[in-house]
């Protein structure tokens, strides 16, 4: 038997079943229906796909910068030494004719590691953190919290430059600085959400259903707690890099010859007047990764709405 | 009181009003005409979504901007407002026309004193007032029945209870001396004897000054009482209307007819309550002397020396509920009814007494030691669009309990959700939905669902229907009972609204301020009350004196 009250269904559902309501009415799970269902809002962001196709470009250059560029990013060749931009060099040569588009796309592999492994940590870490946090409550959270309160104190720039001068330098040592500087905003960001979620009337629902707390906190909490920190990771991706380069631009980084865009910067500024292109375009370059993934997040936060 | 040869305060004619919000256009108000006399009270009856607060929006100018006008004309005190600008509404509000909003809760600004509140209505209709401010906002306190205006005029909103902000709300509609007074909702959200007491309270005001009055409400019952005309508003247009006497005896719509079978109020009459019968029959649950102190935070002294400040919520509370019978905890919020719901289900502990379940003293029962006891005992909770994980399809939040208390396959899960769904009458294809595609009333069913799972022997009802609309109330009112009939459960009902209870109700319990003021069955308290509290309650429904 209908309702009279099941006329009311949102106009945002699509017909999916025209079927007759009969036994054989498929249940299916909700994961597959979430997904195509971002999808189809996120495609009409055209912003968005730029900055994603941008975004795609860096990680493929990250993974096989062989395919984007013939040039080896170590040959010097010094009759060939700053030249501007043309269409053979398309971003010139530096100060020893290495081809400059070919060393930023190289330069992305240790950049991307670095940001990717810095978000890494600062994920996991900062949200377990997070969740435990707010989930038990009480002197756990006192003691995690004012932990986090000091690394907060602690300019991240300055916190990460101990930590390099501490461990060594290198593209890893800057990676685990830069994640410890920003775990505590994962780790607030997941807590909150944690005690928002955990006092809603279908967590108490399960719990009298007679779920455990390991089984709430996996299936009801950590799903509706993680939308937040999902787009605080996109946006501190670009923060990551951005820091990752500036640690190298200072001489933290990776070792001379290898490519790197915060390197690759900082060798440019000594030409600043008589080959701009030498720091201004990878400096460009990194501007637009992290703008890109600025828009990212913020489109994400905006559809997850 | 309704004076035909005078001009009309309102005089709506053939009005339409149109929502475009994306791709979507929703004809919110279609081709309604309406005059409202001085003097005369108004009431639009009507569900939601039914148009009745764009209706009451068109005369104060507060249509959003996604809102257009496309037929039809809006006449304020004999000026057309049809186009009219923001600053030419701004000269008829408050003068013309005073609102009464919604929530008490929060249309008043939290950081402002009450009495600032009023005193810029004044000025805003009456220009600067200088000295003089401070006696006027006195006066309009009064007014409104608030005791000590002086010292409520230098409170916080949040100091002030439920009522006292509607009161204050009033005196800010009334500040300007309008002739019409427009109250959307007024007391939905309070208590009801509250609620009858803010209701007499502006019949008063308004009779006194010979003002008119539009009350937008969803109940028929507070419309029937105040009211000298009622119109019932459906999907947009005006269906029916005339004096509240022949609209309630003899309704000509169907539509109508619905929504007077619908209202709880109407539904029982009070001889009819004492006809269910009270068969003695097994006691499945029973409250010992349940007491229950809550320490309240904040004012204790540091290191939490010093005796804390302490609440009663509980007094001794002592009553049993028979198997596949009802009993309802009625009271106001703050009696405590839903501290001994949560004591009941092992949420909280008590203070002192006992729980007895089924001759076994549950009182002590750790998380663990409760648990097995969950398959026995389950709760509905009040709002059901907080209820269901988002996440979750109707089918995956349903089984839930299903899993966390043991192995099942697919496929069992499956039938069972099917079996489910078909007891609470829900389509079958309804279990691939995401709770945001499905009403209230639907999500009410999901939960009801979801508690049937286990197959409990004893459901807890925590304010079952107070977020749904009337003619959803009635609906998930029946199919409580027709589950109650066909499984046997026992229900422990919580609610403030004794309409509700007297559908359902074996044997109620009065709580007031933690203790039990009256306990019996559901005919001889209805029928017969003996505490003066009851009573009051029982005055308070609206709708029962037509």
């Amino acid at each position: 038997m209908t309702t009279p009250d099941f006329t009311h269904f949102s106009p945002l559902a699509p017909a999916y079943d025209d079927r007759t309501d009969s036994d054989d009415v498929p249940i299916r799970s909700a994961r597959l229906r979430r997904w195509s269902e971002t999808l189809s809002l996120l495609r009409g962001h055209p912003g968005f796909l730029l900055a994603l196709a941008f975004i795609l470009f860096v990680l493929l250059a990250a993974a096989m910068p062989t395919l984007l560029t013939r040039f080896d990013p170590y040959a010097t060749v010094p009759l060939e030494k700053l030249r501007a931009p043309s269409l053979l060099h398309w971003f010139g040569t530096d100060e020893l004719g290495r081809d400059l588009y070919t060393r930023v796309v190289y330069g992305a592999g240790l950049s991307v590691q670095a940001a990717l492994l810095a978000v890494s940590i600062a994920f996991i870490g900062g949200s377990t953190l997070g969740l435990f946090s707010g989930f038990f409550g009480g002197r756990i959270d006192a003691v995690i919290m004012r932990l986090i309160d000091v690394m907060l104190a602690l300019p991240s720039l300055l916190l990460a430059l101990v930590i390099v001068t501490a461990i060594g330098f290198g593209t890893l040592p800057v990676a685990i600085a830069v994640g410890f500087g920003l775990l505590p905003g994962f780790a607030r960001t997941m807590r909150a959400e944690v005690m928002r979620v955990k006092t809603l009337a279908y967590v108490e629902a399960a719990r009298l259903g007679g779920a455990g707390w390991g089984r709430i906190l996996v299936n009801h909490i950590l799903p509706n707690a993680s939308g937040a920190v999902v787009v605080l990771a996109t946006l501190d991706f670009g923060v990551a890099i951005l820091v990752a380069s500036g640690l190298s631009f200072l001489g933290f980084g990776a070792a001379p010859p290898a490519a790197e865009w915060g390197t690759l910067i900082a060798n440019g500024r000594k030409f600043l007047i008589t080959a701009p292109w030498l720091p201004l375009l990878p400096g460009m370059f990194v501007a637009l990764a992290v703008f890109a993934l600025n828009h990212i997040s913020r489109t994400l936060e905006e559809v997850s709405k | 009181m309704t004076g035909t040869s005078q001009e009309p305060i309102i005089d709506l004619t053939d009005l339409s009003v149109r929502y475009h919000s994306g791709n979507q256009i929703v004809d919110a108000v279609k081709q309604v005409s309406l005059t409202i006399a001085p003097g005369e009270v108004v009431a639009i009856v009507g569900e939601s979504g039914s148009g009745k607060s764009t209706l009451a929006n068109a005369l104060i100018g507060l249509l959003s901007d996604n809102a257009e006008v496309r037929t039809g004309t809006i006449q304020v005190g004999g000026e057309d407002m049809t186009h009219a600008s923001e600053g030419q509404w701004r000269t008829l509000r408050g003068r013309v026309v005073g609102l009464v909003p919604q929530d008490p809760m929060v249309s008043l600004n939290p950081t402002m004193r009450v009495g600032r509140q009023i005193g810029e209505a004044v000025e805003r209709a009456r220009g600067p007032r200088g000295r003089s401010l401070d006696a006027d906002v006195l006066e309009l306190l009064e007014q409104v029945g608030i005791d000590q205006p002086v010292l409520r005029a230098r409170q916080y909103p949040h100091e002030l209870s439920g009522g006292m902000r509607q009161r204050v709300l009033i005196a800010i509609a009334i500040a300007g001396q309008p002739e019409l007074i427009v109250a959307d909702e007024p007391t939905s959200a309070l208590d009801a004897t509250v609620q009858r007491r803010i209701l007499d309270h502006l019949d008063v005001l308004v009779k006194g000054r010979g003002i008119s009055m539009l009350i937008i409400t969803h109940d028929l019952g507070v419309a029937a009482d105040r009211a000298d005309r009622v119109l019932v508003m459906q999907a947009g247009r005006i269906v029916e209307q005339g004096p509240p006497a022949s609209i309630l005896r003899a309704p000509a719509e169907p539509y109508t007819r619905a929504l007077i079978a619908a209202a709880p109020a109407f539904r029982a009459p009070l001889s009819q309550i004492g006809a269910k019968p009270v068969t003695a029959t097994l006691e499945i649950l029973r409250f010992e002397a349940v007491s229950k102190v809550f320490a309240l935070p904040g004012e204790a002294s540091w290191f939490g020396r010093g005796p804390k400040p302490l609440f009663q919520a509980l007094d001794q509370v002592s009553f049993s509920v028979h198997t596949g019978q009802t009993l309802a905890i009625v009271g106001e919020s703050g009696s405590g009814k839903t501290t001994s719901l949560r004591i009941a289900l092992g949420l909280d502990k008590p203070t002192s007494g006992r729980i007895i379940f089924e001759g076994r003293d549950i009182t002590g029962l750790g998380w663990n030691e409760f648990r097995p006891l969950r398959r026995r005992i389950q709760l509905i909770q009040q709002n059901p669009f907080a209820s269901l994980d988002p996440r979750y399809t109707v089918f995956e939040s349903i089984v839930e309990p299903l899993q966390s208390f043991g192995k099942y396959t697919a496929a069992e899960l499956q039938a069972r959700a099917r079996q489910l769904v078909d007891q609470v009458r829900l389509p079958r294809l309804a279990l691939n939905r995401l709770p945001r595609e499905l009403s209230g009333g639907q999500r009410q069913r999901v939960a009801i669902a979801r508690a049937l799972a286990l197959g409990p022997e004893l459901l807890f009802l925590d304010e079952p229907v107070s977020a749904l609309d009337v003619s959803i109330q009635a609906q998930i009112l029946d199919l409580l009972g027709d589950l109650q009939r066909d499984l046997g459960m026992s229900y422990v009902l919580v609610s403030h609204d004794l309409a509700v209870v007297s559908a359902i109700a074996h044997q109620i319990v009065v709580l007031r301020g933690g203790r039990v003021v009256e306990h019996g069955a559901a005919g001889q308290v209805f029928g017969n009350p003996q505490a003066a509290y009851t009573r009051e309650l029982l005055e308070a429904i609206p709708g029962r004196v037509a």
